[in-house]
């Protein structure tokens, strides 16, 4: 049963993370989607002192200011003093997890979250977060049921917000011509990227949750010449990785996160195989 | 103020050891991330910052200590597979090269972690202290780390000399330096390399998130003040090693604040300050020159309008109200009333009444403007070929630019005009 519960939470994470990141990749923003995984912790340490507990809105609402925050920054210094977009992302990410750092240092006694947590989240410890009703029933692990959400947060954004998301991500210039704001659908993918992040912080980590959202997308972008195709193969892929992750993980016992992610890696050097065997294969179909 | 005396002092062993691995260090990494940033590499650092973990795990069983060289042998190596993976990805793929980096970036470290967590799990002996690559330990450098920083601070300066000219044209035209016959490939190398070498040393005193900050962030800075890299790698250098400085220092006076993300904030402070006050590339400077253009424009135009409407009545000095002013041509509603204020203040324009009209300077500058315009109508009809119903918005924008070198030679070219186009007369003085 503990097996299903990690393995399910981790689907979950997944698919969330697989099908925002394919947006990244389109819109070639994979390394804002880094940056923003980074620069959450500030937002979910300050979250964390105002409320004073891991009360999951205040949490949420942290993380998405801070997200939304750093996109800001990322714009401003990227447009109004020319410098590098690279170099812009790379200033602000650091910036704000330093602060995030600092942060943890000052409160220390207050915050209970530590630095390894940060980096690698501990997935393996969901079966033991059971969730409870006032009369005693056990619901299962809450991890997993909000993770649940997470994931028809996330399809009900796509569902939902499809042709926008479609056309501001493939011709933004076309969008603007019909009406669709191209800023409030950027604003609203950044925000849905920072509310994937952080609650995806807890069971995976900041940089791992990058692995998520970047390589099942790019893996389906080698593989897909249309966006729901690109994002069921994506989708399947963190699935894939999950399953995968968690029986390499048990079976060396390392971190499941860290085995979810070089699952990924694997699946993406398949894929870009598969992708350059089509690339040869094309002329010779077309010979015959 | 004691404690800064007594930091400054240096009396305490540990705190000159700090001091000088992160003074060292911030400069190293600068002038490399400087070159990084110019080659417009500059999250290629963060990947590598990452992606040198599982190399120093895997070192690490190998042979089974934590011998530094041996651990910065496997960070070389797999950071270098990190950048040959960028680059394979990038020539067989479509992908773009910011998911790359997030790719490799991510996966490499996710891998690094799953060896690590392995390793600890393990029971191998010796293993505590790996995870200082993870988060950095400045405070507990050791006399070795200093080594190390100091060795390698040296390699960069004389490598930097030694490549000085190859690096800068590769950095800022790879293609004329391969058109040249220069090294491009082996230049390259070799700034990868030292990339690679800043990363390693440096995240065993900042961590793998910060590392990337002290590559690009005082280049970021130093950037905004110069367009000469030599002194941009001298302000690089000089950011770097005063973040470090102020780094150690604040972790000295308050012990349970980290060095690391210290001098990230301030190397943060230190870009934020140059990107705002830079003169010439600063937000402020720019700001300013863009208010004094418009401004320029405004009031060109205003003294335009109040020759022409003067003109039609037979006299460019005569009384124009202000409703005829804006009825000639539009003016924002913050415009006029500031343009009008400048006008007065240069005494330019009498008001007199509900209107205003030129003074003697005024008339001058107006009729200045009024002979650009014209002189450019006539340049373009002429010269260009152009329809004389075409040329009014060109010479609109064009008559605030021209100099009076381009003038005298405009009056040249055409045989110094009477009339334009619209026969309308060209003033001279």
């Amino acid at each position: 049963m503990n097996d299903l519960y990690i393995i399910l939470t981790a689907s979950f994470i997944s698919v969330s993370c697989a099908l925002i990141g394919s947006f990244l990749v389109l819109r070639q923003m994979a390394m804002v989607g880094d940056a923003i995984s980074h620069a959450v912790l500030p937002g979910i340490v300050l979250a964390y002192l105002f409320a004073g507990n891991r009360d999951s809105a205040t949490m949420l609402v942290g993380a998405v200011v801070l997200g939304v925050f750093a996109t800001m920054l990322i714009e401003l210094f990227h447009k109004k003093t020319r410098l590098q977009e690279d170099a812009a992302i790379g200033v602000t990410f650091t910036w704000l997890f330093a602060l995030g750092v600092i942060l943890i240092s000052v409160y220390t006694g207050q915050v209970d979250l530590d630095q390894d947590c940060v980096l690698y989240g501990e997935i393996a410890y969901v079966p033991l977060d059971l969730w409870f009703t006032n009369s005693g029933a056990n619901l299962g692990p809450k991890p997993l049921w909000i993770a649940g959400a997470l994931l028809i947060l996330v399809l009900g954004f796509i569902l939902r917000g499809y042709r926008g998301l479609f056309l501001t991500s493939f011709n933004p210039d076309f969008a603007a011509g019909m009406g669709i704001s191209v800023v409030a659908w950027h604003y609203a993918l950044m925000s849905m990227v920072s509310v994937t992040t952080v609650v995806s912080f807890e069971s995976v980590g900041a940089i791992l949750v990058v692995a998520l959202l970047i390589a099942p997308a790019a893996s389906a972008y080698l593989l897909t010449k249309s966006l729901p195709r690109m994002l069921a193969v994506a989708a399947a892929f963190g699935v894939l990785s999950s399953i995968l992750g968690y029986y390499l993980a048990k079976w060396l016992d390392g971190s499941i996160a860290g085995a979810i992610s070089s699952v990924a890696g694997v699946l993406f050097v398949l894929a870009l195989g598969i992708s350059r065997l089509e690339a040869k294969g094309l002329p010779r179909m077309a010979e015959q | 103020m004691d404690t800064l005396f007594r930091f400054f002092s240096f009396d305490d062993a540990n705190v000159r050891l700090v001091t000088l691995g992160t003074v060292l260090l911030g400069a190293a990494a600068a002038v490399v991330g400087a070159f990084a940033y110019l080659r417009k590499r500059s999250l290629v650092g963060d990947a590598i910052a990452h992606a040198v973990l599982p190399g120093v795990v895997l070192a690490f069983v190998l042979v089974e200590n934590k011998n530094p060289l041996a651990l910065i042998g496997g960070a070389l190596f797999s950071g270098w597979l990190a950048l040959l993976s960028i680059d394979g990805i990038r020539s067989y793929s479509k992908l773009k090269l910011d998911t790359i980096i997030g790719l490799v970036l991510s996966v490499f470290f996710g891998f690094g972690i799953f060896m690590l967590t392995a390793v600890q799990h393990s029971g191998l002996a010796n293993q505590a202290g790996l995870d200082k690559f993870l988060f950095g330990k400045a405070a507990s450098m050791s006399p070795t780390d200093i080594y190390a920083f100091a060795g390698l601070s040296a390699l960069l300066l004389l490598l930097v000399t030694l490549f000085y000219k190859a690096f800068k044209i590769v950095s800022f035209n790879r293609d004329y330096a391969i058109t040249l016959g220069l090294p491009v490939k082996l230049s390259e190398f070799v700034l990868s390399t030292l990339t690679v070498l800043a990363v390693t040393t440096g995240i065993q005193a900042v961590g793998v998130v910060l590392m990337a900050a002290l590559l690009i962030t005082p280049a970021a800075a130093a950037r905004s003040w110069t367009d000469r890299l030599l002194i941009m790698l001298l302000l690089a250098a000089a950011f770097g090693a005063l973040g470090g400085l102020v780094g150690s220092f604040i972790s000295y006076s308050a012990p349970r604040m980290p060095t690391g993300p210290w001098i990230v904030m301030s190397l943060s402070f230190f870009a934020l300050f140059s990107l705002l006050f830079a003169p010439k590339r600063g937000v402020l400077a720019k700001v300013y020159k863009q208010r004094k253009n418009r401004e320029k424009i405004i009031t060109e135009n205003l003294l335009k309008a109040l020759y022409v409407l003067g003109e039609r009545q037979g006299n460019p000095q005569c009384l124009i109200t202000e409703k005829e002013l804006k009825s000639h041509r539009s003016f924002g509603l913050t415009e006029f009333p500031l343009a009008i204020r400048k006008l007065q203040n240069r005494l330019l324009i009498i008001a007199n009444g509900s209107g205003y009209r030129l003074s003697d300077t005024g008339l001058t500058e107006a009729a200045r403007v009024v002979r650009l315009h014209r002189l450019w109508e006539m340049y373009l009809t002429t010269r260009m070929n152009m329809r004389s119903d075409h040329i009014h918005p060109n010479a609109e924008t064009v008559e605030h630019i021209i100099t009076p070198e381009l003038e005298a030679e405009l009056i040249k070219e055409l045989n110094r005009p009477r009339k334009d186009p619209h026969e309308s007369e060209i003033p001279y003085n």
